[in-house]
């Protein structure tokens, strides 16, 4: 297919290289350097898509950023992704995309009954509509809406694409590579300052890209061209194309998503998709240039009315005509801009300028090129369904109120200028309060909060010359107050065309006994009418109209829309425009894709994988591994066609009669030393610590302030001034603070040091009745006896060479021992262990055998230690010393800590010895009480008992203490179980405590 | 993101630390007797500033110190920051 739009000569594109695409399904070509838009226009296609309420046909509005209209759903690369703007989606070989909201097709919608059923949907009408009967909710109204709604669909696969995050500082950040942008960045580049300039656009220049105008004798775009070839040498600059700076956030921190592979077929090998910059800038030049308003006009959303800027664009930089009869329509200079350019590629536009009698330079130049002007005219509908195929224009009254005879005027499309909105997005969300600036109708950034300034269209000078020569200053003012240093540059001279006043005209009023649709907002299709009723029901403030009518809510966020609904609402209230104020930007300024955000923390680098050093034995050996905290853990070690459930039973069986090993290097561990280190413990832990001997271990509970437990552990006296403490797994980080806290803030008289050795050092349990045998034949030169190393006690052994750290401390219940090596030696020791252990039918258990083993003796853990127990809760009250005070004490006088009827640790057992009991089950009186059933208590743990084999379980009940004996119901409405059960002792297996003496 | 000044590690961002409230709750010394109500204010009864706040942060990916930062809370204007055992003026 030809191209029957692209003119002969012209345009920034690449002709030499042609690129085929797929628009919903049919074959196109367009060329290196097009936009998905440009091609398609260039191909003759104005219909993109259907709009969101209405589905009425949708072309192309603008021509970057602002577009409301072409939004589609992009593949490449056997990925989709939706929400794609066709006006910024660059052209790559094989690009496929189809329109969005449309069904069965964009050129036959169904949904388009919505468009003859208008009157039925106006503002409101889902929070009209949608409310009642309730029930309907569920079944009816929300896939209804859910069906209707949304535009494109997100892929459901796994991204297979890279994104990266990118940490970056500089003295001087530039949003916006146009006359501003460049004069700025040069002159700081020139001070010496690090520079970053981010365009999001693939070309440098902005405006000059397609503005007539002459800088130091040399076209615009050459300039522009020359500066950034010339920052692209320096050391200090960054130049950064196709990267939008979309967030302003605290202390000068920007944020930036970089397309890096977006216009290519696919991402490069080791390339990202898209990289997001976390920029801190010491200042920030803004320089994001404006967007062009529209005027409001009858069926202004038919494709083909497009802003005449971005007919502009498609002409000047991708060399195609978007009409062949085009209509401007226009309330200043702009359009004529437009015009002239219709006019140098032999096509006759016809101008409407809403003015009187306007004069200026460019009128005067589309004057002698003998444009068509008609001034005090307007459009007042467009005709035609899928495209614009005449306008009906008519004059217009000097006070805009009264229209004259309509007329029909044949044309192909109608480009409309209604002047210039700032770009004022950035500034406003760095908390810059914004005022309004009454010469163009527009806000414009105020005082700052920030170290932030707005230079040029972006801040309401739309004067070459008066923007580059504040903007050079700028850039040579703010770097020199950093770099110190002062280049003087010479500001080069600037030829323009001078413009008239602009039209104070935004919207043309309705003929008589005509209701066109007039719209605010194109993407989301709020009409004129939708705020009329919003306001008539009673909303006043902005942001309330914004929410009811969605107007400014859509992808675009209001980009075109914004001005004309402040000037409507402006009008109907009889308020001045900043009366009404304007709703709050936020960023992101433009949608940026989830996995940019997410970066590269996704599924397994969502966090770090701590491993132990004896892992790769535990992988050999047919580990199932479980993630404990950050880490991973052995859960069970497999053997033939084992389940969890029967190789931890064998596991923890083999521990009650023989002996197991438990890789616990995940402990933490922390390394306290200083004269008042048993100072610090004793405020820490509840329990006395002032006389624990050199070589003696200790069990200690530490709690929070509030009285509730916070971790508990053993910590070991290795010498006078030396202790070693260990945490559980999950509360290492967190201990660690709290001691620090209380040393670095509430006791700094305290001479302590504390470190984290978890790390350092690679630990392994040696536990069951065998294991004094095994530990002899580990330190054959150490007398590991029961008096040589009693229970809670500890000593340095030699392990075939390595120091070793002998603890005598027990989790299992069983005799048992704790041996820590240095972690390189972790394997050794391991190995060693497994070795030396096979006589003595040693098996490694992991977690699971590890839980049941500490259940089935009753003692607490994570699930006990839950954040909401206190010492009693979990029968640890024996270690709550009464004679000296610690940290959390004086919360446990509280009345609630100490009712007779306080909840605490109990054993449960299934009355039929049989049905396991799941973890989380509420324990109740009567299982058929009405809901809700008082719930007494809860199921924290439960195992297989290898001793008793049958199921147990730790609760913590209610009034536990007395109800030993009690039949009780566990309930699982999750697992659809109820379960009568007893409640006994939490000490299940060797309730006096004897083997871990023995 | 803010941008905090550890005085003993210079300007670094604010994922670097971790934030541990007021910094202006002194904790009632050892063995001393208190009230109920005393005890609450100490554990549980926080003013929510809107303003000027002294706070606690620890450079927990940093040098590991608890430091005092003066911040208002509705601006998040960082003033000055302190050492944990520093005197504020």
């Amino acid at each position: 297919m030809t191209q029957a739009f692209r003119i002969e000569n012209g345009g920034l594109i690449n002709k030499d290289k042609k690129l085929s695409f797929k628009f919903n399904g049919k074959t196109y070509f367009g060329y290196e350097g097009d936009t998905l838009a440009s091609a398609l226009l260039a191909n003759g296609v104005h219909l993109v898509g259907r709009s969101f309420k209405y589905h009425r046909p949708r072309g192309f509005f603008g021509a970057g950023v602002d577009e409301p209209y072409a939004v589609v759903q992009l593949y490449r690369n056997g990925e989709t992704e939706p929400n794609i703007k066709a006006t910024e989606q660059e052209l790559f070989e094989g690009l496929e995309a189809k329109s969005v909201n449309c069904w069965p097709s964009v050129n036959f919608d169904i949904g388009a009954i919505n468009n003859f059923l208008k009157i039925f949907l106006p503002a409101g009408f889902y929070y009209k509509t949608f409310m009642w009967p309730k029930s309907f909710w569920y079944r009816i109204y929300e896939p209804f809406i859910r069906k209707a709604a949304g535009l494109g669909v997100a892929s459901t696969k796994h991204d297979k694409e890279r994104y990266e995050h990118k940490y970056e500082y500089c003295d001087l950040l530039i949003a916006g590579s146009g006359p501003s942008g460049l004069a700025g960045a040069y002159a700081a580049a020139k001070n010496g300052a690090k520079v970053i300039l981010a365009e999001d656009k693939p070309r440098f220049g902005g405006s000059l890209l397609t503005s007539d105008v002459n800088i130091g004798n040399q076209s615009g775009k050459d300039w522009a061209e020359g500066i950034i070839a010339e920052l692209k040498t320096m050391p200090n600059v960054v130049v950064k194309n196709r990267s939008q700076i979309f967030g302003y956030y605290d202390h000068n921190m920007l944020v930036m998503s970089e397309k890096v592979s977006d216009h290519l077929p696919s991402t490069k090998k080791y390339h990202p998709n898209k990289r997001l910059w976390y920029i801190r800038a010491k200042e920030v030049l803004i320089s994001s240039g404006s967007i062009e308003r529209p005027i409001v006009f009858g069926n202004n959303d038919t494709p083909g009315v497009m802003l005449s800027s971005a007919a502009k664009e498609y002409l000047k930089v991708y060399g195609v005509l978007v009409g062949r009869k085009p209509l401007v329509f226009t309330n200043n200079d702009s359009g004529y801009e437009t015009a002239i350019e219709f006019k140098k590629h032999g096509v006759d536009p016809v101008v409407l300028d809403s003015r009187k009698n306007p004069e200026s330079e460019i009128i005067d130049e589309a004057k002698n090129l003998g444009i068509n002007i008609k001034n005090s005219y307007v459009v007042v509908a467009a005709q035609g369904y899928k495209k614009v195929k005449s306008a009906d224009i008519a004059s217009i009254s000097e006070d805009k109120k009264q229209l004259g005879k309509i007329e029909n005027m044949q044309c192909d499309c109608i480009c409309v200028s209604g002047f210039w909105t700032p770009t004022i997005h950035l500034a406003s969300q760095s908390g810059n309060k914004t005022k309004f600036k009454e010469e163009i109708d527009a806000f414009v950034p105020g005082q700052s909060k920030q170290n932030e300034i707005t230079l040029g269209a972006a801040n309401g000078v739309f004067s070459l010359e008066e923007t580059l020569k504040t903007s050079f200053t700028a850039g040579s003012e703010l770097s020199k107050k950093i770099t110190e240093n002062d280049n003087k540059i010479a500001i080069p001279n600037v030829v323009e065309k001078k413009s008239s006043q602009h039209d104070k005209f935004w919207c043309v009023p309705l003929p008589k006994g005509k209701n066109y649709k007039r719209f605010l907002d194109f993407q989301n299709d709020v009409a004129v009418s939708d705020v009329e009723i919003a306001l008539r029901e009673g909303y006043r403030s902005i942001e309330h109209v914004k929410r009811y009518t969605t107007l400014g809510m859509a992808t675009d966020q209001g980009k075109t829309s914004n001005l004309n609904g402040l000037q409507l609402v402006s009008e109907i209230e009889n308020k001045v425009v900043p009366a009404v104020g304007h709703t709050t930007f936020r960023p992101p300024y433009t949608p940026v894709s989830i996995g940019a955000i997410v970066g590269r923390e996704v599924g397994k680098h969502s966090k770090p994988t701590r491993k132990s050093p004896m892992h790769s034995w535990h992988e050999k050996n047919n580990a199932v591994f479980v993630d404990a905290g950050v880490w991973l853990r052995p859960r069970y070690y497999k053997r033939g066609n084992e389940n969890l459930f029967e190789g931890s039973k064998r596991e923890a069986k083999n521990v009650r009669t023989n002996v197991g090993v438990c890789d616990v290097t995940t402990l933490g561990k922390i390394d306290i030393k200083g004269p008042d280190a048993a100072e610090l413990l004793n405020r820490v832990y509840t329990n006395a610590w002032l006389k624990l001997p050199v070589g003696k271990a200790r069990y200690g509970v530490m709690l929070r302030e509030d009285g509730i437990v916070m971790d508990d552990g053993t910590t070991t006296r290795i010498s006078e001034n030396h202790y070693h403490m260990t945490t559980t797994t999950a509360q290492a980080a967190n201990v660690l603070s709290h001691l620090e806290y209380y040393l670095q803030l509430v006791w700094p008289e305290l001479n302590v040091n504390v470190v984290s050795t978890t790390e350092q050092w690679a630990g392994a349990a040696i536990a069951g009745p065998k294991s004094r045998d095994l530990l002899q034949k580990l330190f054959p030169n150490s007398d590991v006896s029961n008096e040589g190393l009693p229970f809670m006690g500890y000593m340095e052994g030699d392990l075939f060479g390595v120091k070793a750290r002998i603890f005598r401390i027990s989790f299992s219940g069983e005799l048992a021992y704790e041996v820590n090596v240095e972690s390189d030696y972790g394997s050794f020791m391991w190995e060693k262990i497994m070795e030396v252990g096979k006589e003595f039918n040693i098996q490694p258990y992991g977690t699971e055998a590890l839980s049941t083993l500490r259940i089935e003796m009753g003692h607490v853990a994570g699930s006990e230690l839950d954040g909401r127990t206190i010492p009693f809760d979990n029968a640890l009250e024996g270690l709550v010393s009464k004679k000296k005070d610690f940290i959390g004490k004086r919360s446990l006088q509280r009345s609630a800590f100490t009712a007779e009827d306080r909840q605490r640790l109990v054993g449960v057992v299934p009355l039929d010895k049989q049905t396991s009991i799941p973890e989380g089950s509420h324990l109740v009186k009567d299982d058929k009480a009405p809901l809700p059933n008082p719930k007494l208590g809860h199921i924290s743990a439960s195992c297989w008992s290898v001793e008793y084999d049958n199921p147990f379980s730790l609760a913590i009940l209610k009034d536990g203490k007395n109800m030993i004996g009690q039949k009780l119901f566990a309930m699982s409405p999750l697992k659809n179980k109820v379960i009568p059960v007893e409640i006994v002792s939490s000490h299940y297996v060797d309730p006096k405590g004897e083997r871990v003496r023995s | 993101m803010l941008y905090i000044n550890c005085p003993h590690c210079g300007m670094r961002s604010q994922n670097e630390f971790s934030y541990g409230g007021d910094a202006s709750v002194k904790r009632p010394e050892l063995n001393k007797e208190i009230s109920d109500n005393e005890w609450d204010d100490f554990v549980y009864n926080r003013k929510s500033l809107r303003g000027k706040h002294l706070e606690l942060w620890q450079h927990i990916s940093g040098c590991r110190q608890w430091i005092k930062v003066e911040r208002d809370t509705s601006t998040h204007e960082i003033f000055r920051t302190f050492k944990a055992n520093e005197e504020i003026a």
